[in-house]
């Protein structure tokens, strides 16, 4: 019998003492210094606007700064988790679009004696005005203009739809203007020249009505004509203008960074739109410098502010990173043309509301424009469902419930569940049980606590908040009317679309596919593998491993980009096969249809799964026994029938946790579907954990509604994996050969 | 026997077979690295990702990325490359290091909290961490590890600590008690009993979830982004999003920087490959 444990293993006796060391070591340089000035900001690496910042700071002899550079993703969700905790940064650099969001997420002051109005533009004061104070201290404009490339057209055409003509007079592949037509940022500019608006004062959804439908209709004649390319996105829009594929570009200041001196370029301001006359207006982006409650609190902090705002400052980032200065106090230079225009545009810009509610208009917008202009839908029907996801992301949460009910529920579970535990180890078995218990948790404390703390109690807190409503600042108990709003896909029809069942469907069919061809392909690859002779294995599968190794959202990006209808590799396949075989197969649209969205992240996600599969399957068939094997051949086996009678029933127990678990992760690909399809067409293709997502980040924030999907998601895998187990027979996830239930 | 001319044609297909499916497997890291290499952009619908006016600069000002502060010339790219290679080995060693315990517990002994225990592990991945980004960070600040890369990695290893444990308990089932109960037989107490006689034997498994966990560690963004608060403690993902900006991304550059972040893990998986098999093999994924 052998002997119990004795004494404690040394190692672990070893860490508390670490974690202590690891504790100061954190804390001394913090107690040591006094605090600096903390200024982020989202400049793209390397470019002169992150210089120029440097620069000034570098001027600066006041208090010491420290300046973070984020990546323009993370900003939003940084600000957010830090500021109300009192960390952060006290100075910030963000577009003013989002002031409605800040303030209500308290995470902005008003800049008060920082701002002279006298000293700013107009249409910058009013970017950053809101309820009778200013949230940002003005430091550039951004708008778009018209390039021109010289050498393709002589002069600028006075209207929009003056392109349509130009394009006879190009070369074929040749467009007249790049722009990003299935972008409501883009777009705007037109829908203002016909009087329409984004967002109506009031608040309302303003894209619907005859001017959006006219604005849609002009645009449709421009690519149905080959004027403008499809399926443009901003990238595009730059390589286009910058090989000399396209002779105008609507574009912003961005641009003629990459341009650099390659090519000879004008800009002007946009055209006018000769069905009403006016100009296309675009929106303006107003760049400001933002202060945060903790930072508006200290006075050096101001006036670093005013230093970075100063005229001088402008007049730098006017020189050097080619800013149009938002002050009224700083001359362009008569010779630089390139900033004059921007300026001039600007003069004649729409800044955009930064009301929080603005937020939620582009994915309603983006949904309708992209319909309407595949031609998949009617501009009146399009616009009014767009207008319907706007007010349906609107909805006010549901009416605060009293907890009582929740708390009595989980008070009775948790009282019945210690009774059961209190009776289970009174008994005589359980006390014995309890003895030797005592062994074992000495070698799963460490892990006990690493989870509980940090993956069991975030994910428990998280899932708590789905019993939350509301904005931010203003959440209550709402009990269970996420779940139902969910569940009952918030009274519309059960099937229509961005319903939960409608997802679920997309999700499950998503999961059993992707399965099928990881196992598929995986369980052929590996066979393949493990045939005795097999030569240059190794270099196999090393090869065969690359799409696990390189990281998933690159090359999510690249299977993107194959699948363009234009410019994809997938195309330039389809264009040599129609070379080689003089036949005429048309380029596919891969995102403007289900199946073929579909087809599009399936291949994406296969191509990232197979090789896990396959390595488990090569394991797993290591593990066969060769003389089982050699004795089904002496007995008359077929290869085929050796596979399927012997291998693969011998392999199956050895697979199915791997499988399970790729199941599972599937099942809340993240990854894929945002980036690939990026839930295109209408979000059919998203799937539960994209929707939950865009709940939590796109649409107004609403975490609590995201964290009831997530929640439900978790059910549903949880039922999911039950139900196999019983049908399956006693395996559980617990462990083998069923020896206690799970 | 089979006669020959079968065989042969039966091995040029196998062949045939494997090396489409390396093609599939390469072809689209190919046009990263065609995107990487380009120096003009040229839109064109082609089926050979090749880059047009082929150029280095784009590794180069990624690689050669530089910050001055006022102790010099800090080489940042080398030093994000530190900090991803130093949070994912230690991901790596302390996520093991918590699970090895647990995981041998979990297989030769019976105790109460074994069952739910187990659920509980298979629970945590099915939840999607979609809403439990600031729950972590509000306990990251409670504990101080706000902005550290000690934080980061005690949040990397937690989360790949449930993974590790079910491949690790699958191995240890497959090693026989004897063993051990040989070992203690002859006076070794059962913590040297499994550090001496189980851990040698499961070692392919142990890289094999070591590896994993790496990887996990070294190409998250998100949290890593959340949590640093310091651009020299960034890790590499994060350096890469920042090629990305509001309006317009530099996409040559971020291809470029995707292919050096991806070079020390296909190192790293070439060596180890061979225990990738081994490991698996010994009851990496029974059930």
């Amino acid at each position: 019998m052998p002997r119990t444990l004795q004494t404690m293993p040394r190692t672990p006796e070893r860490w508390p003492a670490l974690w202590v060391v690891l504790l100061l070591g954190l804390l001394w340089p913090g107690v040591a210094n006094a605090e600096p000035i903390r200024l982020w900001h989202a400049y793209v690496v390397g470019g002169e606007e992150e210089a120029t910042l440097a620069a000034l700071v570098e001027e600066w002899d006041g208090t010491p700064v420290e300046v973070l550079p984020l990546a323009y993703d993370s900003m939003a969700n940084k600000l957010g988790a830090a500021i109300p905790r009192g960390e952060g940064p006290h100075l910030f650099i963000d577009s003013h679009e989002r002031i409605g969001d800040y303030r209500r997420r308290k995470i902005l002051a008003p800049v008060g004696h920082a701002l002279d109005p006298a000293l700013y533009q107009e249409v910058a004061l009013t970017a950053v005005s809101s309820d009778e104070a200013r949230w940002g201290i003005p430091i550039g404009l951004k708008c778009v203009a018209l390039y021109r490339n010289t050498a393709l057209a002589e002069r600028a055409p006075e209207t929009l739809e003056d392109f349509l003509a130009l394009t006879d007079t190009l070369q074929d592949g040749v467009f007249a203007l790049a722009y990003e037509a299935r972008n409501p940022y883009a777009h705007a500019s037109i829908l203002h020249a016909y009087g329409g608006q984004m967002l109506t004062e009031q608040g309302q959804f303003g894209f619907v009505g005859p001017e959006a439908e006219a604005s849609l209709a002009l645009v449709m004649r421009l690519l149905d004509s080959g004027a403008v390319p499809r399926d443009t996105d901003g990238a595009l829009v730059s390589n286009l203008f910058r090989s000399g594929k396209s002779a105008f570009a609507i574009s912003g200041p961005w641009l003629a960074a990459d341009l650099g001196s390659e090519l000879a370029y004008e800009v002007h301001a946009l055209p006018r739109i000769a069905e009403t006359g006016a100009a296309m207006q675009p929106f303006v982006t107003v760049e400001a410098l933002m202060l945060s409650p903790h930072g508006a609190e200290r006075e050096d902090v101001r006036r670093l502010a005013a230093h970075l705002a100063s005229a001088s400052a402008a007049q730098r980032r006017q020189e050097r990173a080619r800013t149009v200065p938002a002050r009224n106090d700083v001359a362009i230079p008569g010779d630089d043309a390139l900033l004059r225009a921007f300026a001039a545009q600007a003069e004649h810009a729409v800044p955009m509301p930064n009301v929080a509610a603005m937020r939620s208009v582009w994915e309603p917008a983006r949904k309708a424009i992209r319909k309407v202009l595949a031609g998949d839908t009617d501009a009146t029907a399009a616009l009014e469902e767009a207008r319907r996801r706007f007010d349906d992301v609107l909805r006010p949460p549901p009416d605060p419930r009293s907890p009582a009910p929740m708390l009595v529920v989980l008070g009775a579970l948790l009282l019945w569940g210690a009774v059961v535990m209190v009776r289970r180890v009174g008994s005589p078995d359980g006390r014995r049980k309890l003895r030797q218990s005592k062994t074992a948790y000495r070698y799963v404390a460490h892990a006990v606590i690493a989870i509980g703390i940090l993956v069991i109690a975030p994910l428990t807190v998280g899932a708590a908040t789905a019993f939350f409503a509301g904005p931010a600042g203003e959440v209550r108990y709402v009990g269970l009317a996420n779940f139902a709003e969910i569940l009952t896909a918030r009274g519309h029809p059960l099937l229509s679309s961005g319903s939960f069942y409608l997802v679920l469907a997309v999700t499950v069919l998503w999961t059993v596919l992707n399965v099928a061809f990881h196992l598929g392909i995986g369980l052929t690859l590996g066979l393949a593998l493990s045939r005795p002779l097999m030569r240059m294995k190794a270099a196999y599968r090393v090869a065969l491993i690359v799409p696990w190794a390189v990281p998933n959202y690159v090359t999510a990006l690249a299977w993107k980009g194959m699948f363009h209808r234009q410019f994809g590799a997938i195309t330039g396949f389809i264009h040599t096969i129609n070379d080689v075989l003089g036949t005429s197969i048309e380029p596919i649209s891969w995102f403007s249809r289900f199946s073929t969205a579909f087809a599009a992240n399936l291949a994406t996600n296969v191509w990232l799964g197979f090789p896990f599969m396959m390595v488990v399957t090569i394991g797993a068939l290591t593990a066969v026994p060769k003389d089982v094997l050699e004795a089904a051949e002496v007995d008359g086996a077929t290869r085929w029938q050796r596979l399927r009678r012997v291998t693969l029933p011998i392999i199956a127990p050895t697979m199915l946790p791997a499988v399970t678990l790729g199941a599972i992760w599937t099942f809340n690909m993240f990854n894929v579907v945002f980036l690939v399809s990026g839930g295109d067409p209408d979000g059919t293709t998203d799937i539960l954990v994209s929707e939950a997502y865009r709940w939590a980040f796109t649409r107004e924030a609403q975490y609590g509604y995201a964290a009831a999907y997530a929640v439900l998601i978790f059910v549903m895998l949880l039922i999911t994996t039950r139900v196999l187990n019983r049908a399956r027979g006693g395996w559980s996830g617990s462990g083998r050969g069923g020896e206690e239930e799970a | 026997m089979k006669p020959g001319p079968t065989r042969v044609l039966e091995r040029v297909a196998v062949h045939a077979l494997l090396l489409g499916a390396v093609a599939f497997a390469l072809y689209p890291v190919l046009w990263v690295i065609a995107l990487a290499l380009s120096g003009t952009p040229a839109p064109e619908a082609t089926a050979l990702p090749m880059p047009l006016d082929p150029t280095l600069s784009h590794f180069e000002s990624v690689a050669g990325a530089s910050k001055t502060t006022p102790d010099g010339e800090v080489w940042l790219f080398g030093r994000q490359l530190l900090n991803s290679l130093v949070v994912a080995l230690a991901t790596a060693g302390v996520g093991i290091g918590i699970a090895l315990p647990a995981a041998y517990a979990l297989a030769r002994f019976e105790f109460f909290g074994k069952a739910s225990g187990m659920a509980a592990l298979l629970m945590t991945q099915m939840f999607p961490a979609v809403a439990s980004a600031i729950p972590l960070y509000l306990i990251l600040d409670a504990l101080s590890l706000l902005n550290s890369r000690t934080g980061l990695v005690l949040c990397y290893a937690s989360t790949s600590v449930p993974f590790a444990i079910f491949q690790l308990r699958a191995a240890f089932e497959a090693i026989p008690v004897e063993l051990e109960e040989a070992a203690m037989v002859d006076g070794a107490t059962r913590w040297q009993a499994f550090t001496k006689v189980v851990l040698p034997v499961a070692r392919p498994t142990i890289a094999v979830t070591a590896l994993f966990a790496f990887m996990s560690a070294y190409n998250e963004f998100i949290l890593a982004a959340t949590l640093l608060d310091d651009e020299s403690m960034y890790t590499l993902p994060v350096m890469l999003q920042r090629f990305i900006g509001e309006y317009d991304a530099q996409w040559e550059k971020f291809a470029a920087g995707a292919i050096m972040v991806s070079v020390p893990v296909m190192a790293l998986f070439y060596l180890a490959q061979r225990h990738l098999v081994a490991g698996l093999a010994s009851g990496g994924v029974k059930g």
